[in-house]
């Protein structure tokens, strides 16, 4: 059942690179990333890969496939042709290190700019109380692997470097709404979606979660709610006149 | 040669899994200096991949539970070796570690009035484990991850800097320990992005790296899982414990070949699912050992019912404890009633509603449909034991978790002791908060303690470096990956699940040769991030840790929990009451025997007389 399959893998460095070529053994049942170690046990030892678990659950070996984000450990084989030639690059949206290994830092960054769950001062531990039907919108955005494929899909900074320090991207917009739909998170997440995580940015084009590998509705449950929230707040005419005449902002 | 770079600290915590960042937190909260140095990048820690729970005994589904429930069950579990001192402070403290994680944002499955949700497992009497659907891990590290971002947002307001008390170097592996006599100095690695080494002075070191399963060809672990703990902890003076015990986990994937060994959750049973082998037998009722016979069903319909009725019924023999399962398996398999790829079914489908499969299970049934076009509403899967976690590791005191070397710690899998010979599902997740933690407070009062700093001498540096740059002077040399495949396939076919002494005779001789290969590896290539060339210097810490593994399960002439001896099938009494030690000894490893330390008597009297006659000598019994 094995093929030898032809493939060009993305190498080389900050300094610059390009895609080689390699023919290599193809079995059934495998994924990209077999394919990727078996170049580096066979061909090419100082392939750079990133991954962890191979079973799509640290989101560590993130790249792009024949162009499409994916997990390297999640796409099978089986999903193309034999005589397909398969290219597999780095993620375009963050800075080359080495081959497929990319510096996902900006990352790091954003997500500390999200200020962290603040639970009402006076509840003790063991003394939390919620019900399952109120943690399960948050829970679903908890699923989230940080595999980083809706940062780097997403337009907003995919091929605009000068976005990146005004938006979050993606997962961290959600991890803001996370916080603000948790039931017993006592912050304000509305107005720091749009100020200071650039949710405006955002205009739903939904690319973040076509290339989920969590199947997480990021645009529809995550984002339009924010959205909603912050219309309702900064754009609702009433609101704005309350505002205004009694100037609470 | 390039300057060095260096970096001072009070705490180093190695490894960013559950043990090391909760030992992390409480190493900051104490006030010192605290640095993580991880593998793999933040948040990407094997821990991810458990998936059933954490055990506590919180109570909240059967009020019956209480820490002394569950201290039985865990000691039970490991068939009374376990170290007593740390199943007590485990079973007290999980609790208070669980309901910590939520006053950092962990949002667990709920119960109807509101409370975390507790889930079966097997070997556990009462329903124990806190949950998020079958994805906890995931939870626990990223609940853990953002208290770190968060205790950094602290330090940021108050300083303008996010990592003045606490850092993560992710991508770096340690390849060496640093002394200045007697006590620990610092660590020596090298940042795996850029190949550059790194020297970090610090007073103390929380070992938090996980185990060993690499070194062996099918199972559920990462790359990362290497045992660099084990041998760092080795080289530097101090002992491991119970390194003949290793879980092979019952249900792995066993097809496509690609993801054999990959970890099929123990929930799936917990939830309801059944074993069945090639004739639809539920086979699992054969195999219920003398000792819990009072404990589980031994007919169908009493299993069933159980679900429902815990008070008045047995439980279903597919919750006994991994390694009678493992076990009963490998018979199976062995004797022709296997599933088309080597392994036996495991059936959740015919067990409840699809909904419900998909709500409980949603990552098995993810992982299933992606990776073997199984759909696990509809068909059973094939699963099989795999390699999924070793019970032995660093010597440690139970309440510090001090090892035998002043200032190095050891938290987690890596450490020995707490599981005895064989591990509860769900107590993994709690062994790392609560040992995390209590390494965390002990590294912090021994550096409190301290009247000096220790200093680092230039030679070890200078050797540090030469050890870890070998793998580029020696050209025509052996392929590192040539020799962890053989590694992996010696350890399995020959200190696998069942073991003979001829078998690890042989899996010696063949360690002796691989350990004379090893010494002429050589890389292409240079050390920026070069797969080649960390395979090789983890390689090193493989050969060591797998000999430790040989000789001590040589050693053992019984069977108990993850040791299994075809030539030696029973449990002897004897043989509980003693631990094999492994200290380094010349370029090997050399195994002693020492006593187990007798069980404080208050914890004797929770049990039956009738079950301790099970485990212990009539001497110790008098």
């Amino acid at each position: 059942m094995s093929y030898q399959g032809k493939f060009r893998v993305w190498r080389g460095d900050d300094s610059g690179g390009g895609l080689e070529d390699f023919t290599v053994e193809v079995n059934e049942g495998e994924v990209v990333l077999d394919i990727i170690h078996r170049l580096q046990a066979t061909q090419a030892p100082d392939l750079a890969v990133r991954w962890n678990c191979k079973a799509g659950k640290c989101g560590s070996c993130s790249a792009e496939v024949n162009g499409r984000p994916r997990l390297l450990c999640m796409t099978r084989m089986s999903i193309f042709e034999e005589a397909e030639t398969i290219t597999v690059t780095p993620m375009r949206t963050f800075p080359i290190i080495r081959d497929l290994v990319t510096d996902v830092s900006f990352n790091y960054t954003k997500a500390r700019e999200v200020p962290s769950f603040q639970p009402p001062k006076d509840l003790a531990p063991g003394e939390y109380r919620m019900q399952q039907v109120d943690v399960e919108r948050s829970q679903e955005f908890r699923k989230c692997i940080e595999c980083f494929l809706c940062q780097n899909t997403c337009h907003v900074v995919r091929d605009h470097e000068e976005n990146k320090e005004a938006f979050s991207g993606p997962r961290f917009l959600m991890r803001v709404a996370e916080l603000e739909m948790h039931p017993l998170d006592t912050a304000d997440r509305v107005d720091q979606a749009q100020d200071d995580h650039g949710l405006g940015y955002c205009n739903i084009t939904k690319c973040c979660s076509e290339v989920c590998p969590e199947h997480i509705h990021i645009t529809d449950n995550a984002l339009i709610p924010m959205k909603e929230r912050v219309a309702d707040r900064k754009y609702d005419p009433i609101v704005w006149l309350g505002n205004k005449l009694f100037r609470r902002s | 040669m390039p300057e060095l770079e260096r970096h001072s600290f009070d705490v180093l915590v190695i490894g960013a899994g559950g043990a090391g960042l909760r030992a992390a937190i409480e190493a900051r909260e104490h006030g010192l200096r605290t640095a993580v140095l991880c593998k793999s990048l933040f948040g990407k820690a094997h821990t991810v991949m458990a998936e059933g729970g954490i055990a506590a005994a919180m109570g909240n589904v059967n009020s019956s539970d209480s820490w002394q429930v569950h201290f039985r069950d865990t000691m039970r579990g490991g068939k009374f070796l376990n170290n007593w001192r740390m199943a007590e402070l485990h079973a007290q403290e999980a609790p208070q570690r669980v309901w910590e994680l939520e006053t950092y944002g962990a949002l667990f499955d709920r119960t109807k009035d509101g409370r975390i949700s507790q889930r079966n497992f097997g070997g556990h009497e009462y329903p124990r484990l806190a949950h998020v659907g079958d994805r906890t891990g995931l939870e626990l590290i990223r609940t853990l991850q953002q208290k770190i971002v968060s205790l950094q947002q602290e330090d940021f307001k108050e300083t303008g800097d996010y990592e003045h008390r606490l850092r993560v170097f992710q991508e770096f592996t340690v390849t060496d320990l640093v002394k200045d006599g007697d006590r620990i100095a610092g660590a020596f690695g090298y940042w795996r992005e850029s190949g550059r080494f790194v020297l970090f002075e610090a007073p103390a070191v929380i070992l938090a790296t996980g185990g060993i399963g690499k070194s062996f060809k099918v199972t559920s672990n990462s790359w990362e899982y290497t045992g660099d703990g084990h041998a760092l902890a080795l080289r530097a003076g101090a002992s491991l414990i119970n390194m003949e015990f290793i879980q092979f986990h019952p249900t792995g994937m066993v097809w496509p070949p690609s993801v054999k060994g990959i970890l099929v959750t123990e929930s799936v049973r917990g939830d309801g699912g059944v074993l069945r082998n090639s004739d639809g037998k539920r086979f699992m009722f054969d195999y219920i050992p003398e000792v819990f016979k009072d404990k589980y069903a031994d007919n169908e319909e009493e299993a069933d019912r159980w679900y429902t009725d815990q008070a008045g019924n047995r439980r279903p023999p597919e919750l006994l404890p991994r390694d009678e399962v493992a076990r009963a398996i490998n018979s199976e398999v062995k004797e022709g009633r296997g599933s088309p790829h080597g392994g036996v079914f495991l059936d959740v489908s015919t067990r409840l509603p699809a909904e419900e499969i998909r709500r409980r299970l949603p990552s098995m049934h993810h992982q299933f449909k992606e990776l073997a076009d199984v759909d696990i509403t509809a068909q059973p899967m094939e699963v099989g034991p795999t390699c999924h976690y070793v019970m032995g590791g660093v010597e440690v005191d139970p309440d510090t978790g001090s090892s035998s070397v002043p200032g190095l710690y050891a938290a987690g899998e890596v450490s020995g002791g707490m599981h005895g010979s064989n591990r509860l599902g769900g107590n993994s997740l709690s062994d790392l908060l609560v040992f995390g933690r209590r390494a965390g407070a002990g590294a912090a009062e021994y550096v409190r303690g301290l009247s000096d700093r220790p200093a680092i001498a230039e030679e070890a540096v200078t050797e540090a470096r030469a050890t870890a740059l070998k793998p580029f002077q020696q050209e025509g040399g052996e392929n590192p990956y040539t020799l962890h495949m053989e590694l992996q396939q010696s350890m399995n076919d020959l200190v696998g699940i069942i073991r003979r002494a001829e078998e690890m005779d042989e899996a010696l001789q063949r360690l002796e040769k691989l350990k004379e290969r090893a010494r002429s590896l050589s890389v292409e290539g240079h050390q920026q991030f070069n797969p080649g060339w960390h395979l090789a210097l983890d390689l090193r810490n493989m050969l060591l840790v797998s000999e430790c593994v040989a000789r001590a399960a040589l050693l053992r002439t019984e069977s108990r929990g993850g040791h299994t001896r075809d030539d030696h099938p029973s449990m002897d009494a004897e043989w509980r009451r003693k631990l094999l030690v492994c200290a380094v000894s010349g370029d090997g490893v050399e195994v002693v025997e020492k006593p187990q330390i007798p069980i404080r008597s208050d914890l004797l009297d929770l049990f039956d007389r009738s079950e301790l006659e099970k485990y212990l000598t009539a001497e110790e019994l008098a």
